[in-house]
Order: structure tokens, then sequence, then C-alpha cells
């Protein structure tokens, strides 16, 4: 077994694995969790690619790298600002869950002024 | 659209793309360093540079053969980062510029230094957060940096719900936040698949060499439903209506005629640039079939919402799924999508719609202002009070609803007449189900703002032309839409326009107006505002067993839609979309 297919097969537990977090698990903060393993398993599947054309003798992929730390940049402002939000619903003493309920009716002005 | 041969060398005016992107950036900073004492100011300041980068594009765009590309710091693809403008993306990059210069007058009087300096300190950055997102989805020519400016998009988007910091649009703004992150991490699953498959993310490098595999056909089908549930196409609407209600009228102005159109704008280019010779039909029949379930779904629980903001924010729902009903007419004999007048329609829907909605929410928003509440049964006589507002309301109505010359009603019958060529009269029926469901909920509001009230209403604030005035301007625009010469950017042929004024384009519209009152009256279960009048007594003993059938159905809509916003069932229904989508396409390729 090549190391390609081990970490590619790591990469889709690992993304298997967030999307079932993030689907069933009714919480905020354990969804927002999942979703960074998803992230992490799409960046190790980056990382892999990167290393597919070793063995034909040509030398590691630069652009999947490249790639794969903007894409942590954004899967960390996206972790950030979903965390400021939690941090918000909870200052507020919102429920803390996800669910449907039917959208809320505007208590104060939502114009802003 | 995309021309092959000069779309990897810099074009002569191919730095204007690069402003596009980069002066919304500059006035972030730039109010940044100022304060936000001075951040209007700023943001009043890059507004009008911003429409005349977008009218330089537009000028630029047929002068360079129909495409301008700037090549970032001189390097090609696939090493380096191409961006490029074609009539598609002149024609965004102009609705986008009108659409936020109108909000921004609008926005003057709401968010001033003075109300609540956070609040307007954030809406104003995040306005022009959203327009560089959408700038840079507009002319991105790689797929890397389309999921950059997708992220950039969602993250202005979402604190625009919740800026009056209440409790509910804080949770509906994380329900947006964790559904579109779910969206793009599938995005880019798919864009890392197809990288390692083509070793390129340009997506006109990648339309040379695409094939059917397997693999290739299985990152489509991920790619397509992350901008499915960013678009929220039904039934992965869960985070739309609480969102796009509960926002100010600004923010759901932006949100609604906007930023769904982005993600939109990614998948037209996904399938009709970079896989225009993949897709089978089974896969765009059933594209299709979800933009039909969108328009019923979307319609029926528009015509049963108590609250103004609600019922625009579902006949968003429904005009999105409007959208989908290109996929199947644009596609040929074997199955290949081409660009031509169907696609054309689609685009000319999608900004008919930008502008009628914005329109439409910034109205309700200076109704809301006025009366203090946006209840539907508490409208009556609301047209003597705030007339300005429910002009603009009106008229952005008649342009969703498709009357001569609006760009809804060309686009229609655009699509209408590829429906008879292709001989798929099933969606020509759709579009017409489809008129009459926006002509019933235009229509119900209407016989409720117009309607005589018993008691004499005080509004709480009495209307401002300055922000009636951009809203109005915004809903004439999308009435005339019909009228603007696209050929030199959209395949659309002129012809057309003598059909939409003959008398076959007025029994249509006339077909439209007597369904859609049906459906209002049938549908709707609220008291009636002509149900004092002795016809209606008359017509109501007739119309009542029918009325309760309508009910039943209407409820149980209501409770489909309420089941499919929860998380499990929208989770689930997402990746059984992508394994259709990837079934239909293996079944044809």
């Amino acid at each position: 077994m090549s190391g390609v297919t081990v970490f590619g097969s790591f990469a889709a537990a690992a993304i298997g694995l967030g999307l079932y977090g993030l689907i069933t698990n009714p919480r905020p903060l354990r969804k927002i969790i999942a979703f960074n393993l998803v992230g992490s398993g799409v960046f190790l599947l980056f990382g892999i690619v990167g290393r597919r054309g070793t063995a034909a003798g040509v030398g590691n992929d630069p652009v999947p790298q490249a790639l794969v730390i903007t894409g942590i940049v954004v899967a960390f402002s996206a972790t950030a600002l979903a965390i400021a939000l939690l941090l918000r619903l909870f200052q507020t003493g919102g429920s803390l869950t996800l669910g449907s309920r039917a959208p809320p009716g505007p208590r104060s002005d939502p114009s802003g002024d | 659209m995309l021309a092959p041969a000069s779309a990897l060398a810099t074009t002569t005016f191919g730095f204007v793309l690069v402003l596009s992107v980069a002066v919304p950036v500059a006035g972030i900073l730039l109010a940044f360093t100022l304060g936000d004492r001075y951040v209007r100011q700023v943001a009043l300041a890059v507004v009008p540079l911003g429409l005349a980068i977008a009218g330089a594009i537009l000028l630029a765009v047929p002068q360079g053969g129909g495409l301008i590309v700037y090549l970032l710091g001189a390097w090609s693809p696939p090493l380096g980062v191409a961006l490029r403008a074609d009539g598609l993306s002149a024609v965004m990059l102009a609705t986008t510029a009108i659409v936020i210069c109108a909000v921004a007058v609008f926005a003057t009087t709401d968010f001033r230094p003075a109300s609540d300096a956070r609040t307007s300190f954030a809406f104003w950055i995040l306005l022009l957060a959203v327009w560089a997102a959408l700038n840079m989805i507009f002319v991105g020519g790689d797929l890397f940096t389309l999921y950059v400016a997708l992220e950039l998009l969602t993250f202005a988007a979402v604190p625009l719900v919740c800026l009056d910091g209440r409790a509910e649009t804080l949770q509906a703004a994380l329900r947006y936040l964790v559904f579109a992150l779910l969206g793009s991490v599938l995005y880019l699953l798919g864009a890392a698949l197809l990288y390692g498959f083509y070793g390129t993310l340009d997506m006109v490098l990648m339309s040379r060499v695409v094939s059917a595999q397997p693999g290739v056909l299985i990152a489509v089908a991920l790619m397509t439903v992350g901008l499915l549930a960013k678009t929220a196409l039904f039934p992965l609407h869960l985070w739309l209506p609480s969102a796009h209600a509960g926002a100010p009228a600004a923010a759901s102005a932006i949100l609604s005629g906007l930023v769904v159109k982005g993600s939109f704008f990614i998948l037209l280019r996904l399938w009709f640039d970079v896989i225009p010779g993949l897709p089978s039909l089974a896969a765009t029949q059933f594209l299709a079939a979800l933009g039909t379930g969108a328009i019923v779904i979307g319609s029926v629980v528009a015509l049963r919402q108590e609250r103004l903001k609600l019922l625009v924010a579902y006949s968003t729902l429904a005009q999105i799924g409007y959208l989908f009903l290109i996929f199947p007419l644009a596609a040929n004999a074997l199955g290949q999508l081409e660009t031509g007048q169907a696609f054309a329609a689609g685009l000319l829907q999608a900004i008919s719609h930008a502008s009628a909605k914005a329109a439409m929410f910034l109205a309700v928003g200076s109704i809301y202002t006025g009366l203090g509440h946006d209840r539907i049964t508490g409208l009556g006589g609301v047209a003597r009070v705030l007339p300005l507002s429910v002009l603009t309301f009106a008229v952005g109505g008649l342009a969703l609803m498709g009357v001569q010359p609006s760009g809804a009603a060309f686009a229609k019958e655009l699509l209408l007449q590829e429906a008879t060529r292709t001989g798929q009269w099933w969606w020509a029926a759709v579009l017409h189900a489809g008129g009459m469901f926006t002509t019933a909920y235009v229509l119900l509001v209407l016989a409720y703002a117009l309607a005589p009230s018993d008691q004499p209403i005080a509004p709480i604030q009495t209307a401002l032309p300055s922000r009636d005035l951009p809203a109005l301007a915004l809903a004439i625009c999308s009435l005339l839409l019909g009228l603007v010469p696209w050929e030199p950017y959209l395949p659309i042929s002129h012809d057309v326009l003598p059909k939409l004024f003959s008398s076959d384009g007025f029994a249509k519209l006339l077909l439209s107006v007597l369904g859609g009152a049906t459906l209002a009256i049938l549908l709707n279960p609220w008291r009636h505002p002509l149900a004092a009048s002795s016809g209606w007594k008359a017509l109501g003993k007739v119309l009542e067993p029918l009325r309760r059938i309508c009910f039943g159905f209407g409820n149980l809509v209501e409770q489909a839609d309420g089941l499919l916003r929860e998380w499990a069932a929208a989770g689930i229904s997402l990746l059984l979309l992508g394994l259709a989508l990837a079934v239909l396409m293996f079944a044809a390729n």
C-alpha cells in the first residue's frame, strides 16, 4: 500500500466523519469543530495531490501547498467568525441551538434608526 | 463564452479588472484608518468610483473582442492567476454597481455616525466588502480564486444579517454561516479533486482538457451541491428565510439581490465554461426539477406569511428556482450546454431579480419604519400615508411579475421560445405557473396596501424622499431592462422585443394576472381585504369548499418546508443531491 493510498484513506475518513458531525450534531460549537475536521481532510487531500507526480520522477508540486496555506487561512477566519457569533449569542442569552424555529418578528426597529 | 485564443495574455484595458477589486478594498482600509466618523464619507466616495469602473469595463469588453484579461504579476496560468471579464462578467459588474449605489443612497439616513457608531461602521465596511468579493467572483479566472472570493462574500454577508445584534438574528447568522461553510468546503473538495486530475485550476485551460472520467464527475457533483447550498436552492434553503427577513432593510436588499447571485454565477461558469461538454440531459433536468420545487414551495409558503419581509424573503426562494430552469433549456440534442439564448435569458432573469428584489426590500424597509410593523393584514391605508414606498413596491413587483418591457418578461419570452424549440413543453408549463405565483403574492400585498383602512393610521416617521427615490429608480430600472441593447454582451437577438408587445404577449400577461389573483384568493389564509363587500360574500360561498382544500394543501406545504429547514433533513438532502447528480452524470457519460 503506497503512501498516497494511506493518506487518501485518512483524508476520506476525516471528511466523512466531519460531514457526519456537521449534519447530525445539534450543538453549534461541535458543528464548527466538525467543519474544521472536513477542512483538514480536504487540505490533506490537496497535500496528496501535490505528491502524486513523485513516483514519475517529478518533484513535489508547490501549487497545492500554496493553496493549502490559503485554505487554512480561510478556514481559520471562518472559525474565528463563527466563534465570535457564538460568543455573542451566548452573551445575549439566546438559545444555543441552531434548530429551525419560525423566523423572528423584530422587536426593535430593524432599519437601524 | 471565453474566447480561447486571447485568453492567456493581458489585454489593453486589463488593469481595470484589478481596479474593480482593489478600489473597494482600498476604501475598507482607508475607512479603518480614518475611524468611524468618516466611514460613511469614504464609502460614499468609493461608490461613484466603483460605478465608473464598472462603466469602463462595460465599454472595454466589446472593444476587446468580448474579453479582457489581466495576468497578475505577468505570470501566465497554470502557475499564475488570470483575471478575465467577458460580456457575462461586464453585465454582472454593472448590475452590482447600480444596486450597491442605490442601497448606499438609501442607507445614508439609516447608518449615520451619530445613530449607532458601531452598527453604521460595520454596515459601510461590509457593504464595500460584499462589493469587492462580488467583483472578484465576476472577474476571477480560476476555481481557487473563486473559492476565496466566495468565502470573502460569505464573511461579508453573514455579519450583515445580525447588524442589530438581537439573539434571533445572531442565530440566523450562525445558521447561515455554518451551512455556507458546509457548502464551500464541498466546493473546495471538488476543486482539489479537479486539480489532482488536470494539474490546473484555470477555467480556460481546464475546459480544453476536461473529460468524463468518474472522478471528474464526482468532483463536479460535489462542487455543484456546495454551490447549491450557498445559493439556497430548494431543498437546501434552511438558512435563507430567517437570514434575509431578519436583517435591516438595506442589508436584506444586498443579501437577496446580489449575494445569492454570486454562487449562482460560479455555478454558471462551472457548467457552461468548464464542463459544457459533460453534463447529461438527466442531470440538467434534475436541477430544473429542484428549481420547480423551489418555485412551488417558496411561492405557497410566501402566500401564507403574515409578515411582509418574510413574504419577500420566500419570494426570493421561489425566484432562485426560476434561474435553474435554464439548464435543460440550454442543452442541445447531445446533452451539451450551449451559451445561447436560454443562457442569456437566465442571466437576464438574475439581473432583473437583483434590481427588482433589492427595490422591494428597500420599500418594505420604508413601510416598516413608517408603520412600526410589517403585518400584511395591517397594511390597509398605507398607500395614502407612504405613497412612494407602496409605488416602489408595486413597480418592483410588476417588474418581477413580467409586465412588458421588464427584464423578467423578456427572459420569460426567450425561455418559452427555447422550450418550444427544444420540445420541452413541461418547462413552459412551469414558467407559466411561476409567473402566476409571482403575480399572486405581488397582487396580494397590493390588495392589502390599497384597501381602505377602518381606522386612520398615524405613521411613526414621515416618508423620506432620500430613502424612497433610489429604491424607486432601481425598480424602474428593472421595469425597463427589456429595452436595453444586450447584443454586445449576451447572445440575444432583438427580434423578440416586438413579440413582447404583440397581443400574444399581453394574453400571456393576462393569463398570469388572472391565475395569480385566483391563487392569491385561494391560498392566503388571512382575512381578505375585500371580505366585507357583498360581492365577495356571494363569491366566497362558491369558493369555500375549494378554499378549504387549498388550506389543507398549504398546511402540508408549510409543514414540509418546516421539516426541510431542520438541520438533519437539509444535511441529508445535500448528500443525496450530490449522489443523485453524480449518478445521473455517470449514467449519461
